[in-house]
């Protein structure tokens, strides 16, 4: 099995209008066995911008803590709240910092601008290479399934309510067929003026 | 003796295999001699065909694996239980598998391990039965079933068949359970449970399980001892069957979704 999909679990993040989604699965297994169902793979880094991180858990804590330090440290000397493309930027220069000795990881960006409130996605391979597509994007052990429902599900300019129903679906379907994610569900709202957080009632099993 | 009667109508794997050969260039050899499988292409198959199936191998298969299941003896009777997942790797095919399988009025065996090895051999089984009933004018004990099982199980050791199997039913007017596996163990006793899960099923079952369990207490121990299977281990899952497994025939209890499962047993927990 890959290092990869030693723990399980994944995430998914969609563009709306005006506003964006992001949703993470609640495993934390090691192999088959699963070991807590309370592990949530999405990370606030400033009002308005999450960073979901799917791949090893170990790799996962520390990425997401060395990010931190640096964003802080970015907004302390800017005196200014850090823009999605600008974080992107720094999470891909730092995970190709370890290009020959990676963080097993896939991050997966959603936010919307400081200042323009325009919507934010974006995701890398495990060594930086950024992806920003207009519609979705997914990381993860059940990335197939997850590209599959995306494609079907996701429309143009949805509302935050319409793209609420369109994310909940696509990732509870995607990992209903994958045996090391699931076990609950957390989905991320971004609006210009607020953010909401749901928790999925899913399969246990 | 009964079973005599059986291995005289058993033709020995030498003798099938000079047929099969002959019935091979017609290709329906394993239509007539269905103990008899196709040689390896390659020597060693539990080495060879293993290394097919790791991660690395540029050959991808994957056989179906992963399950948990169980079944205990009690003054009732047999309760067996078992999930219904299917997986490939890490890809779930199915939640919807039938793993126990229903071999006559009194027979039922589970199924984990290979999906094909075990269906397959089930259903050589079946006809075994079947024809044992028709020879002999009676129902073929659980002994003796257990026993042609084993004896075909055991001329394939070493070839990388992959089974687990727990069978119950009437037996001498009464009821009892044996365990067989491809490795071909063939035993009795009181409490088995086969697959990924079975350490999670153990647990549960047992620290429930006593000789002198009601009838309903016994389905609800087979059955939470699957749910919790299937919550801990990933391979596990689906729906929840419960059999009953009594010296005049089987009957099926129940079939629930681990969803409403887990709703209902954490409902339970918060009161």
């Amino acid at each position: 099995m890959s290092i990869m999909a030693y723990n399980g679990g994944c995430i998914v993040a969609m563009k709306g209008k005006e506003c964006v989604a992001i949703a993470t699965d609640h495993r934390f297994g090691i192999q088959a066995q699963t070991i807590a169902t309370d592990f949530e793979k999405v990370f606030p880094i400033n009002k308005q911008m999450y960073l979901g991180l799917a791949g090893l858990q170990s790799d996962i804590i520390t990425v997401y803590k060395r990010l931190m330090f640096r964003k802080n440290l970015y907004e302390i000397r800017e005196n200014r709240v850090m823009q999605p493309e600008r974080f992107a930027a720094m999470l891909s220069s730092f995970l190709y910092e370890h290009r020959f000795g990676p963080y097993f990881i896939e991050p997966v960006i959603a936010g919307l601008d400081p200042k323009t409130f325009k919507p934010f996605i974006c995701n890398m391979d495990l060594i930086g290479c950024p992806n920003m597509p207009d519609d979705f994007v997914v990381g993860g052990t059940c990335e197939e399934q997850l590209f599959g429902m995306c494609e079907t599900l996701w429309r143009e300019n949805m509302e935050p309510d319409d793209l609420f129903e369109t994310i909940s679906q696509a990732m509870l379907n995607a990992f209903d067929r994958d045996a090391i994610s699931g076990w609950g569900a957390t989905v991320y709202i971004i609006e210009k003026d607020k953010t909401t957080v749901k928790t999925l009632k899913t399969r246990m099993d | 003796m009964a079973l005599n009667d059986i291995l005289k109508h058993m033709p020995s794997i030498n003798d099938a295999y000079n047929d099969f050969k002959a019935c091979e260039e017609l290709s329906f050899a394993n239509l007539t001699q269905n103990k008899v499988l196709s040689v390896p292409p390659y020597c060693n198959p539990v080495e060879n065909l293993a290394k097919l199936q790791e991660g690395n191998s540029d050959v991808k298969i994957h056989f179906d694996h992963g399950t948990t299941t169980l079944g205990f003896i009690y003054q009732g009777g047999v309760v067996m239980a078992v999930d219904s997942r299917a997986t490939g790797g890490q890809y779930i095919g199915s939640q919807s598998v039938r793993k126990v399988v229903e071999i006559n009025d009194l027979l039922l065996g589970t199924l984990a391990g290979g999906a094909a090895d075990c269906t397959y051999w089930y259903r050589v089984l079946t006809s075994e039965c079947r024809l044992y009933e028709l020879r002999n004018k009676k129902k073929i004990s659980l002994a003796a079933a257990t026993k042609i099982m084993n004896n075909i199980i055991y001329s394939y050791k070493n070839s990388g068949l992959s089974m687990g199997m727990i069978l119950a039913g009437g037996d001498m007017n009464q009821v009892s359970l044996y365990y067989l596996d491809s490795d071909g163990t063939r035993t009795t006793g009181k409490v088995f449970s086969v697959g990924s899960g079975s350490i999670f099923a153990l647990g549960v079952l047992d620290s429930g399980y006593k000789w002198d369990l009601k009838d309903e207490d016994a389905y609800e121990l087979g059955r939470r001892s699957i749910y919790h299977a299937t919550h801990r281990d990933a391979y596990s899952g689906g729906t929840v069957r419960v059999y009953h497994v009594k010296k005049d025939g089987w009957n099926l209890i129940s079939e629930e979704d681990c969803l409403n499962l887990h709703r209902r047993y954490q409902a339970e927990k918060n009161n």
